[in-house]
């Protein structure tokens, strides 16, 4: 599903703000593997930038697929980031290594989330395109085969 | 480019990875976390109860306990709400018990997680059982049925941050 946009109106600020059309927020994190990353270095890639967390279900249904596209459509310039929103790392760990994840993967936290419009509901997925602007969000339990469709779009550069 | 057989190979070899992975999944929790649906039905209150009761006399307010994650606690929050712990995890519980022991066991107490969809929701199940189990008897769960986003803070619900 699409992720919606709504602003609070109870005086304080509620809702997600979507970031569709917009300059995805930059970052500068390590990964996991003690790599520095950024999406600044990522300008001319198409990326998949999915905040998922170990006790969401959802997330470890999608992660081998992207996976699996990284690897597939990686040379057509796709680059897939992995932002968790766990509290502690060594879960992180385990669950990358039982399900095989590959891409890179960072620690999130809340001022992360925030700068992406609150990310309130995991898997979160954006497709950035190779400019560096948000193209598609995905919210909840998506349908792969729509996140894919949209990638290739992009790759294809329409 | 074999686009189809790429997505649905991979789907599939996916979903079978993740089946043989899920029930030991995360490492750190002693038992797979108990379900959402195992709560009582009479005991879960909606996001639009809760909310007029944020809005009518703070005597009537109950306690709010977050049971999820502390990273979405942090992003948004309902107001008033306290960080609890994880009640998926063994640390969490203990927190969250440590948190209410010394409270009456008919105090109004609401929790709520609002991580995932209900049905998937790792951390509710636990944290009611917890309750029950040290005599509890005021306790609602606050039923979110996709998120935390869509079932409250896009409503235009009350959030804090």
């Amino acid at each position: 599903m699409l992720l919606s946009a709504a602003i609070g109106a109870n005086g304080q600020t509620g809702g997600t703000q979507s970031l569709l059309n917009h300059t995805a927020p930059e970052f500068v994190r390590r990964d996991l593997a003690g790599r520095s990353m950024s999406l600044a270095r990522l300008k001319g890639k198409i990326v998949l930038l999915n905040f998922w967390a170990t006790w969401c279900a959802p997330c470890q249904i999608e992660m081998p697929m992207f996976a699996c596209w990284q690897r597939h459509y990686g040379p057509q310039g796709l680059a897939v980031v992995g932002i968790s929103m766990d509290d502690d790392v060594a879960p992180v760990r385990t669950v990358m290594r039982k399900l095989r994840i590959d891409y890179p993967v960072a620690m999130g936290d809340a001022a992360l989330g925030r700068r992406y419009g609150d990310v309130l509901a995991l898997p979160s997925t954006l497709l950035i395109d190779r400019n560096g602007i948000v193209r598609a969000e995905f919210e909840g339990e998506a349908d792969l085969s729509k996140i894919e469709a949209a990638l290739k779009n992009l790759l294809a550069g329409r | 480019m074999k686009m189809t057989s790429v997505a649905t190979t991979g789907i599939i070899a996916a979903l079978a990875f993740l089946m043989m992975q899920l029930p030991s999944r995360a490492g750190s929790q002693s038992a797979p976390p108990l379900a959402a649906t195992t709560i009582p039905t009479a005991q879960l209150m909606q996001p639009e109860e809760l909310k007029l009761l944020l809005n009518g006399a703070a005597a009537n307010r109950p306690l709010i306990l977050q049971v999820g994650s502390r990273i979405m606690y942090d992003q948004s929050h309902i107001p008033g709400s306290e960080f609890a712990g994880p009640g998926s995890r063994d640390e969490g519980l203990s927190l969250l018990r440590g948190r209410v022991k010394t409270l009456t066991r008919g105090g109004f107490i609401v929790l709520y997680c609002g991580c995932c969809p209900w049905n998937r929701c790792p951390n509710v199940g636990g944290a009611y059982r917890t309750f029950h189990d040290m005599g509890f008897t005021n306790v609602k769960v606050l039923y979110i049925a996709d998120n935390f986003g869509t079932d409250w803070a896009n409503k235009g619900y009350p959030v804090a941050h």
